[in-house]
C-alpha cells in the first residue's frame, strides 16, 4: 500500500522542529522511520505533518557527560553497535542491541525512536528501564523535561512524552567495571521483537549481591522492573536456588499480554526459563 | 581436438541468473505500459456478510480517478465461474464473482476496483466509498463447518461438505485386529501461503483496433489463462496473448484464476486503456490461495515380526470459501491420502479424504500439494511403530519398503510406481549422515538434559504429470509440453518451449539438454518461454513437469533439428548422413574434422538452396511435444532427515544439520537440483516451525511480513543433498521432477526429528506450527 | 548560503509537488515528486531503475534495498524527499561501477539465486556485510543477511557465495 498524503517540513534546528510541533497540526516525528514509515505505508496512521528530525546536526552523537552518556535523537542502532562508549560504559546495550533487527533497519532506526515509540517488544526500552537512564524531553512551551525512564513508559506504544515535545536525547548511567549485565529473549526468529525477553544490571559486592535490577519486557505492557527479585536478592550469595527464587517471584509479579507469541502462562514459562540461564551466566561470568 | 564439451550432468550457470545479478530482472511490474492506469481493490471487511450499499460517488470524482467498478459492473462483461469436477459430481463450489455484487464469503474477496492514474490515487478513492454491510454468520474452523445445522459458508451452498469421499484397498479391520502393535496420532496442519516474493502482477491492455487483450502476468501456466480469459471475456482464444515474463517466485500459488484478476482483464476489454494491478502484500495475504489446514487422524499396525500390515488415515481440509479456479481445491485431501503410506508395503490401506467450506480465504496449490501431509503422517506413525515395538526407526523403514516393481504396479493408494530405490537412498542417507553415530551421541546427550532429535522421512512423489488428472475431470489443463527449435542464422538456435520459469532455472536445464544433443553451446541457444503467443501450447510450470516432460520434448525435438541439419550437410558433402555428427557448432565427418560450421549451413538453406541437392529440403525447424502415456506421471522417491535440538525450558526448536537422498532420475544439472531440493527443504521446516494464518473472529490477524513468519537464514540449516539416480524408462532422457521433493520429505522430517527429540518427556506434537506454546504445552501435558 | 533562520526549509504541503536533487549512481539527478513517495518508487517510476523491488512495501522482506551515503537502507523506509541531498546507489549503480563483480560472479556460479526477487537487495547486504568483515563465519553472514527473505533457495546458496567471494578476496589481497 502507499501513504496517505500528509505535509513534509525538514527543520535544521531543534527550535525549527519544536515550532512546527506547536504548530496545531497533527505531526509525527520522523527520524529513523523504521516504525512510522510502515504504519504510514499501510495506512496505519495518516499524519497531517512530517516532521523530519534529520537535519538537526545537534541531535547527533553518543559523548560522555559526567556520569551519563548520552545518546542524542538521531543516533542510529549501527553507531551504538558500534561505539566504544558504548562498549566500556553501556554493556547491556551492547548485549541487547545483537537482538535488535538487522542491518539495514539498524542503520536508519534510532535508539531514542525506539525509546519514543515505546513497542512493549522492543529491546531499548527495557535497557533504559534496567539501567535507570533519563529520557529528555524538549518543547516550545514547556522546555525541557527530564523524565526518568522509569516513569516515562506509560503502557502500549504509551508515554510521558506529550505531542508538543520531542525526544531529544537520552542519558544512561555510565556502568562501573564491576557490575554485571545480562539479556536474553525468546523470538522464534533472530531479529524479531521478542515474545518475552529479560535484562538485568547486577552488582556484586564481596559475593554477594549488592544490587539487582530485572526487567521482563515483551509479555508486559510496559518494561516491568521487578521489585521482588531485588528484595529478594540483596545481601545474598548468589546459587542456582536462589536463582530459581528469584524467577518464582518474578513471574508471579508479571502480568503478561496474551498475543500472537501466545498465552500469558507461556510467557510465565518462558521468562522462568530466561530468568533463571541470565542470572546464571551474569553470576558465573 | 574438436570441442567435446558435455552439457547433460553439468553445474553449468544459468543465463538468467546473469540478468537478475545485475538488476535486469523483468517482472510484470518492470514493464513499462504507455498510458497505463492503476487498480487498487475494496475488500471485504467480513468473512461472511451481504452488501447493502455501496456509495462509490466519492470516489469517483476524487483526483486521479478514472472509473470504478463495482460487481454489477463487470457482472455483464465476466459472469460469475463455477469450479467444477466432472469425475466429482458431489464437489460443488458456489459461483465466484470477479467482484463482489451481494454477498461476500472471506475477509479480502474484492468488492470494488477503482482505476485512477497512479495506485496512491486508487487507495485514496478506495478510502472515499461508502460501504454498508449486514454480517452473516461465518465459519472459520473445520470443526465449525461440519457441524450439524451450521450457517452456509455462501448461501448458494446446501452443505459446506465439498467432498467426502473413502478409498479402501485390503482388510484394515482384520488387519488391526490381528495386529501387534498399534500406534496412533492425531495433526493438525495449519494453513499455510505460498508467499512469493514478488506479488501477484498483471498488466492487460485490450487494443480494440485490433480486437487482442494482451496480458503480461506473473504466472506459472500462460495457456490455461489464455483459454480462461477468452472464455470469460468472449473473445477467440487467438485474441488472447498471455505472457509470464519473469515470475517472482510462484510456488503453486500463480496456478490459478483470481477472482481480482479476471477483474482486472475485463476492466482491461471495458476501458479500451491498459490497466496495471500490483497485490500490495497486506492483501497478497487475504487473496492469494492459502494452502493446507489439514486435520489427520491416522493409525498404523504392525505384526509380531515388524512388518506393516494397515494404514488408516482420516483426512480433512479447510478449503475456504471457494474451490480454486479452475484447477479445484481437492488436491491437497486427495493426495494426502492417496500418497500415504506410499513408500512400504502396507498391505491394507483405509482413509476417508473429507473437505469442508469456510468463511476464508479459498485454499489451492502450494508446492508438493498434499504430498508433504501423506508423508509426514506416514512417517510420524512409522516412527511412533518403531518406538512401541522396540524397533530402531530406519531399521523399521528398511524392513517395509517397497521393493522396486519389475514392471510398473499399484500401490495400496492407487499411486503407480515404475521403478524405487528407497534401500539404496536410505543406506546412502545413513551412510553420509553417520546416523548411528548420531544416535549415540543423542544418548548421551540425554544424559545431560540435551533434548535433541534425529528424525527420517522417505517419500514418494508424482511427478511429470500427465492428462490423467485433469483431462477426465473436464479441466481445461494441459498436461503436454511442448518444443519448436530452429536453426537460425548464425548458427544459433531458437528454442520456444510451452515450459515456464519461475527461477527453478528449467530453461536454462532444456537449454543445456538441446546443446548436448546439437553440439552447441548454451548461449548459443536462444530460449522463447511464457508467451502464448510465440511458444507451443503446453502445461507450463505444475507438478515438477519442466525437465522431466519439457525436457524430453527438448530431446526429441533436438534429435529431429539434428536430422535435418545432417540430411542436409549430407547432401552437401556427398556424405552419408550416418556417418556425420555435431560438435562445436559445426558439422563433423568420420575424420572428426569440421566440414561446415552450423553457421554456413544455415546461410546455404536461406539463400543457396539450389545448391543443396535433395529433392525436398527440410526446414531447419522441429516441434516435438510430449505427455508421459504408458504411466501417468513419473513417480520418484527419496529420504530425508532432520536433527533438532528442543529446548524444553523456553519450547524452541533449532535445526542443527539436514540431509537428503534423492532420486531424480537423470540429472541435467546437478546444482539446479540441489537447489530445489534445499529450496522445498526450507520450505518444509518453515511450514514446521513458523508459518501459519491465524485466524480469530473470521479476520486472519497475522497478515503481514512481520507477522506472518518466513524462516530466515539465521535459523535455517546447511543442507547435504545426495543422489541416487534411476532414470525413467519411460522416456529417452530418463529425467524425473525434483521441484517439490524438498518439501514433500522435509516436513515429515521435522515431524519425527521433533517428536523424537521430545521422547525423554513422554510429549509428542500434534499441531504444526510446532509453535514454543504448543511445545511446552505438550511437555506440559505429559508430565506425570 | 543564508544563515537567518529564514533559511529554515519551508513545508512541503501534503498535494504539492517539490523537486529534489541527488546523486544517483554516481550522477546528478533531479526528480519532481510529493511528499508521500517513497524512494523506491521513485527509483522505479521516474528513473526506471527497476531492479530496486517491492515485496512488502512494510520494511521486513529486505528486497528494496539500496545503498544512502554508504549505508544500506530499505529504500521502502525512506521517503523520496529524504534523498535531497543525498548519495543514492542502487543495484544498477553497483553493477556498473564493477564493484561487485565478484560478488555477482559467485552468485551466479553458486546458483545462489531462483527467481532473482531478492537478489538485488541480497547483493546490498552482502556487499556491505564484506566491506565490514573480510573473513565472516557462516553463522554471521547468515544473522546479517536474516534481514532479506529469500522465499526459493533455503539460503545455503546464499551462504557459500558470499563465503566465497570473502574467500577469494582474502586470496587476491595475500596474493599481492
Amino acid at each position: 500500500m502507499k501513504a496517505a498524503a500528509f505535509a513534509y517540513v525538514c527543520p535544521t534546528t531543534v527550535a525549527g522542529a519544536l515550532a512546527q510541533l506547536d504548530g496545531g497540526r497533527d505531526a509525527k516525528i520522523l527520524a529513523g522511520g523504521q516504525s512510522l514509515m510502515p504504519s504510514l505505508n499501510m495506512r496505519l496512521a495518516a499524519p497531517e505533518l512530517l516532521v523530519d528530525i534529520n537535519r538537526i546536526g545537534e541531535l547527533g552523537g553518543i559523548e560522555r557527560r559526567g556520569e551519563f552518556i548520552r545518546i542524542g535523537a538521531l543516533v542510529r542502532h549501527a553507531e551504538v553497535i558500534d561505539s566504544g562508549l558504548v562498549k566500556t560504559y553501556l554493556p547491556l546495550v551492547g548485549l541487547a542491541m545483537r537482538h535488535v533487527a538487522h542491518p539495514a533497519v539498524r542503520n536508519r532506526g534510532t535508539t531514542c525512536g525506539s525509546i519514543a515509540n515505546a513497542d512493549p517488544a522492543a529491546e531499548m526500552p527495557a535497557c533504559a528501564v534496567a539501567l535507570d537512564a533519563r529520557i529528555v524531553l524538549l518543547s516550545g512551551q514547556r522546555g525541557r523535561r527530564e523524565i526518568p525512564a522509569r516513569q516515562f513508559f506509560r503502557g502500549l506504544f504509551d508515554t510521558e512524552c506529550r505531542n508538543d515535545e520531542l525526544l531529544a536525547e537520552v542519558l544512561f548511567p555510565v556502568a562501573p567495571p564491576s557490575e554485571r549485565f545480562g539479556f536474553d529473549e525468546v523470538a522464534v526468529r533472530h531479529g524479531d521483537f521478542a515474545a518475552v525477553g529479560v535484562a538485568v544490571r547486577a552488582a556484586l559486592e564481596q559475593a554477594r549481591i549488592a544490587a539487582l535490577n530485572l526487567v521482563v519486557f515483551a509479555s508486559e505492557p510496559r518494561p516491568l522492573l521487578s521489585t521482588a527479585a531485588t528484595s529478594i536478592a540483596i545481601g545474598q550469595v548468589w546459587s542456582p536456588s536462589l536463582g530459581k527464587a528469584i524467577a518464582d517471584a518474578v513471574v508471579a509479579e508479571m502480568e503478561p499480554i496474551e498475543n500472537l507469541h501466545g498465552r500469558a502462562d507461556t510467557k510465565r514459562k518462558q521468562a522462568h526459563t530466561l530468568i533463571a540461564r541470565v542470572l546464571d551466566g551474569m553470576m558465573h561470568g | 581436438m574438436q570441442n567435446e564439451a558435455r552439457f547433460i550432468g553439468v553445474s553449468h550457470p544459468r543465463q538468467a541468473a546473469r540478468r537478475h545479478v545485475a538488476g535486469r530482472g523483468r517482472y510484470t511490474d518492470d514493464i513499462v505500459a504507455a498510458h497505463v492506469a492503476h487498480i487498487a481493490f475494496l475488500r471485504s471487511p467480513y468473512a461472511h456478510a451481504r452488501c447493502v450499499t455501496i456509495n462509490c460517488e466519492a470516489a469517483g470524482v476524487a483526483p486521479g480517478v478514472i472509473a470504478v467498478f463495482r460487481g454489477c459492473d463487470i457482472a455483464g462483461v465476466s459472469r460469475p465461474w463455477t469450479t467444477r469436477l466432472e469425475r466429482m459430481p458431489s464437489h460443488h463450489s458456489a459461483p465466484q464473482p470477479a467482484l463482489v455484487a451481494d454477498e461476500t464469503c472471506w475477509q479480502g474477496e474484492a468488492v470494488v476496483a477503482v482505476v485512477a492514474e497512479t495506485r496512491a490515487q486508487a487507495e485514496d478513492a478506495i478510502e472515499l466509498i461508502e460501504a454498508t454491510w449486514e454480517e452473516l454468520p461465518a465459519v472459520e474452523s473445520i470443526a465449525a463447518a461440519l457441524i450439524d445445522g451450521a450457517p452456509p459458508v455462501h448461501t448458494a451452498l446446501k452443505s459446506n461438505v465439498a467432498l467426502d469421499h473413502t478409498i479402501a484397498e485390503g482388510d484394515v479391520d482384520a488387519a488391526f485386529a490381528q495386529a501387534q502393535t498399534v500406534v496412533s496420532h492425531s495433526f493438525a496442519f495449519g494453513r499455510q501461503t505460498g508467499v512469493s516474493l514478488e506479488p501477484r502482477s498483471i498488466l492487460a491492455e485490450f487494443d480494440a483496433r485490433s480486437g487482442i487483450l494482451t496480458v503480461h502476468q506473473s504466472h506459472q501456466v500462460p495457456f490455461q489463462m489464455r483459454e480462461i480469459y477468452a472464455e470469460q471475456l468472449g473473445l477467440s482464444a487467438e485474441n488472447v496473448r498471455v505472457i509470464a515474463p519473469d515470475v517472482g517466485g510462484a510456488f503453486g500459488l500463480k496456478l490459478h484464476a483470481y477472482a481480482d484478476e479476471m477483474a482486472v482483464v475485463a476492466i482491461a476489454r471495458t476501458l479500451g486503456r491498459p490497466v496495471k494491478f500490483v497485490a500490495d502484500r497486506l492483501e497478497s495475504f487475504i487473496s492469494d490461495a492459502h494452502a493446507r489446514e489439514v486435520d489427520v487422524d491416522g493409525r498404523i499396525a504392525l505384526d509380531a515380526d515388524g512388518r506393516i500390515t494397515a494404514l488408516e488415515i482420516d483426512v480433512i481440509g479447510g478449503f475456504g470459501a471457494y474451490s480454486c479456479y479452475p484447477r479445484s481445491s481437492v488436491g491437497e485431501v486427495l493426495q494426502a491420502v492417496q500418497l500415504a503410506g506410499a513408500p512400504y508395503h502396507i498391505g491394507a490401506l483405509r482413509g476417508r479424504i473429507r473437505g469442508v467450506y469456510q468463511n476464508k480465504v479459498p485454499t489451492g496449490a502450494y508446492r508438493g500439494v498434499g504430498q508433504p501431509i501423506a508423508c509426514a503422517v506416514t512417517e510420524q506413525l512409522i516412527d511412533l511403530a518403531a518406538r512401541a515395538a522396540g524397533l530402531d526407526p530406519a531399521a523399521l523403514r528398511a524392513r517395509n519398503f517397497r521393493a522396486s516393481p519389475a514392471s510398473p504396479s499399484k500401490t495400496e493408494g492407487g499411486v503407480v510406481i515404475e521403478t524405487l530405490s528407497l534401500q539404496e537412498c536410505l543406506s546412502a542417507l545413513c551412510r553420509h549422515m553417520d546416523y548411528d553415530a548420531l544416535r549415540r551421541e543423542q544418548a548421551s546427550l540425554r544424559k545431560r538434559g540435551i533434548w535433541r532429535g534425529i528424525g527420517l522421512s522417505a517419500f514418494i512423489e508424482i511427478t511429470g504429470v500427465g492428462p490423467g488428472l485433469y483431462g477426465p475431470q473436464g479441466v481445461k489443463v494441459s498436461a503436454y509440453e511442448g518444443c519448436r527449435l530452429s536453426l537460425q542464422r548464425g548458427g544459433k538456435v531458437r528454442c520456444a518451449t510451452s515450459v515456464t520459469d519461475q527461477g527453478q532455472g528449467t530453461i536454462d536445464g532444456l537449454a543445456q539438454v538441446i546443446a548436448e544433443e546439437l553440439g552447441i553451446v548454451p548461449t548459443d541457444i536462444h530460449m522463447v518461454a511464457g508467451d502464448t503467443g510465440q511458444t507451443p501450447y503446453g502445461g507450463g510450470a505444475w507438478a515438477s513437469r519442466g525437465i522431466a516432460l519439457g525436457g524430453e520434448a527438448a530431446l526429441r525435438a533436438s534429435r529431429a533439428l539434428r536430422g535435418q541439419i545432417l540430411s542436409i550437410a549430407g547432401a552437401l558433402l556427398q556424405a552419408d548422413a550416418a556417418d556425420l555428427s555435431l560438435r562445436g557448432a559445426a558439422v563433423i565427418g568420420k575424420t572428426g574434422a569440421a566440414h561446415m560450421s552450423l553457421a554456413e549451413l544455415a546461410d546455404i538453406v536461406r539463400f543457396r538452396s539450389d545448391t543443396i541437392p535433395l529433392q525436398e529440403i527440410p526446414p531447419l525447424e522441429a516441434f516435438e511435444q510430449f505427455v508421459p502415456l504408458a504411466l501417468p506421471y513419473l513417480a520418484t522417491n527419496g529420504i530425508q532427515a532432520a536433527l533438532v535440538e528442543v529446548d524444553p525450558g523456553l519450547g524452541t526448536v533449532r535445526v542443527l544439520r539436514f540431509w537428503v537422498a534423492d532420486d531424480c532420475g537423470r540429472i541435467i544439472n546437478p546444482q539446479l537440483v540441489d537447489e530445489q531440493i534445499r529450496g522445498g527443504v526450507v520450505q518444509g521446516i518453515g511450514a514446521a516451525l513458523f508459518e501459519q494464518c491465524i485466524y480469530q473472529n473470521g479476520q486472519l490477524v497475522n497478515g503481514s511480513l512481520a507477522d506472518y513468519q518466513l524462516p530466515l537464514a539465521s535459523e535455517m540449516p546447511d543442507i547435504d543433498v545426495l543422489h541416487v539416480s534411476t532414470p525413467t524408462r519411460e522416456t529417452l532422457l530418463g529425467a524425473r521432477g525434483v521441484g517439490e521433493a524438498g518439501v514433500v520429505g522435509s516436513l515429515g522430517a521435522m515431524w519425527t526429528a521433533v517428536n523424537d527429540a521430545l521422547t525423554p518427556s513422554g510429549a509428542r506434537v500434534t499441531r504444526q506450527p510446532f509453535t514454543p506454546e504448543h511445545i511446552l504445552d505438550q511437555i506440559a501435558a505429559a508430565k506425570p | 548560503m543564508d544563515n537567518s533562520s529564514a533559511a529554515e526549509p519551508a513545508c512541503v504541503e501534503a498535494g504539492a509537488i517539490t523537486e529534489i536533487a541527488f546523486t544517483l549512481n554516481g550522477a546528478a539527478a533531479r526528480a519532481q515528486i510529493a511528499p508521500r513517495q517513497h524512494m523506491v518508487d521513485v527509483l522505479r517510476q521516474v528513473f526506471g531503475l527497476t531492479g530496486t523491488h517491492l515485496g512488502c512495501e512494510h520494511g521486513v522482506c529486505g528486497a528494496c534495498h539500496i545503498l544512502v551515503d554508504g549505508h544500506v537502507v530499505r529504500g521502502c523506509l525512506m521517503l523520496a524527499i529524504q534523498a535531497n541531498g543525498a548519495e543514492v546507489v542502487t543495484i544498477e549503480g553497483l553493477n556498473a561501477s564493477g564493484a561487485i563483480a565478484d560478488l555477482q560472479e559467485a552468485f551466479v556460479r553458486r546458483n545462489a539465486l531462483q527467481c532473482g526477487f531478492c537478489t538485488p537487495g541480497m547483493l546490498m547486504t552482502a556487499h556491505a556485510l564484506l566491506q565490514r568483515d573480510c573473513a565472516p563465519q557462516r553463522a554471521h553472514i547468515r544473522e546479517t543477511i536474516s534481514g532479506n527473505i529469500c522465499r526459493c533457495t533455503g539460503y545455503h546458496a546464499i551462504v557459500d557465495a558470499i563465503e566465497a567471494t570473502a574467500r577469494e578476496r582474502r586470496e587476491a589481497r595475500d596474493a599481492k
